[in-house]
């Protein structure tokens, strides 16, 4: 049985509403957490991302100068001078499939449907810790691989073009020798 | 943890994208203990929320009275991007929040009205006492909340609203098919 040890980890979270940032500030120190930085805006969120390094972020989605979604995808940038591969958990009061389709294109690592329980919360928090998944760079994402799971039975169809190894051309044996005679 | 150096970045390039692994930066924090540990994080936590639940009822009181001041300005300036905004705003918090706090029925409310401002074709014709019932029913739900026999009234007003809620939407966006498909689409939240 794996258990994580909350005490070193070191959180970011971001809502405007006071009273959640409370609750989830509870509710880390009571798994056992001790650094737990908060901002209420994603302005201020990424500012203390860059100056905290925090381990992982839980974030809201709907909030005043720029909203969760947006924080996600600024950390999201793989040339930033920050970590952009910092575990992103968006706690939201959208329910709907579709948000959660937007906020994993965003690059969201968990997604976490409001009402907020402790059993969610720490369920979301192990899975990051203990199955992160890799990183995926095309021209239009950098984010968490969005497959989480791989299936000999899927029949749609390939949207990761060739899936062929980029090969750089090196010259056979052969034409060395040749070419070296 | 945060200042521990991150492991060596492998890199998989693909005719189309990279496959970027890292080792776990967070493996340390990840402790093996035995079946018979009797730690419990998550009942830990939840004693500490339920130490919360006395400031709850002011909390709840204060995001309803949030909601009906945004709607007081709406009845004032109309609808604009501010007030609109002011008005989801309350409403989105009043549905993540209210089970939480022990308000179920205000959270099923403002989901409603949540509805209501995302998917209505156009705010200005929506009946103004369809607005209006949702910010009384969450002000009525939260205030009453202390009498035993206002749980299954509070149920049964919500899941009204959001009823007639669902009729409007339906018909106002009958020719608004990505609208349509949103308002009928299931909730990811377990029965809801």
């Amino acid at each position: 049985m794996y258990r994580v040890d909350f005490n070193k980890l070191r959180f970011l979270i971001c809502d405007d509403n006071p009273h959640m940032r409370r609750i989830l500030r509870t509710l880390l120190h009571s798994f056992g957490a001790r650094e737990v930085y908060e901002a209420e805006d994603g302005a201020t969120a990424l500012e203390m991302y860059t100056h905290y390094v925090p381990d992982i972020v839980i974030t809201d989605w709907s909030m005043p100068i720029f909203d969760g979604l947006e924080l996600a995808q600024m950390i999201r940038q793989p040339e930033s001078k920050g970590n952009p591969y910092a575990p992103i958990i968006m706690l939201t009061g959208h329910s709907e499939k579709r948000r959660v389709t937007v906020a994993r294109d965003a690059g969201v690592t968990e997604f976490l449907a409001k009402p907020i329980s402790a059993k969610g919360l720490y369920q979301r928090i192990l899975n990051v810790v203990a199955n992160p998944r890799p990183f995926i760079k095309t021209k239009t994402y950098f984010g968490p691989d969005r497959r989480r799971n791989t299936t000999n039975t899927y029949i749609g169809p390939e949207r990761r073009g060739s899936g062929e190894v980029e090969v750089m051309q090196q010259p056979s044996l052969l034409e060395k020798a040749r070419s070296s005679i | 943890m945060a200042k521990d150096k991150p492991g060596t970045i492998e890199v998989q390039s693909f005719g189309t994208h990279h496959v970027i692994t890292q080792p776990n930066p967070l493996r340390k924090v990840l402790l093996r203990v035995p079946e018979s540990d009797l730690d419990d994080p998550i009942g830990r936590a939840e004693k500490a929320l339920a130490g919360l639940s006395g400031e709850f009822k002011e909390w709840m009181s204060i995001e309803a009275d949030r909601l009906s001041t945004a709607y007081d300005a709406i009845k004032r300036d109309g609808f604009d991007d501010r007030t609109r905004e002011e008005l989801f705003r309350a409403a989105h918090d009043i549905k993540g929040d209210a089970a939480t706090f022990g308000y179920p029925s205000a959270a099923v409310a403002a989901e409603s009205l949540c509805r209501i401002i995302e998917h209505a074709p156009d705010l200005g014709a929506v009946p103004p006492q369809l607005i209006a019932h949702h910010i009384n029913a969450v002000q009525a739900i939260v205030r009453e909340r202390t009498k035993l026999d206002t749980a299954v009234v509070a149920g049964v007003l919500s899941k009204q609203l959001r009823g007639i809620t669902d009729e409007f939407l339906t018909h106002a966006n009958r020719d608004r098919p990505e609208h349509l498909e949103a308002i009928l689409a299931p909730s990811i939240v377990p029965n809801e």
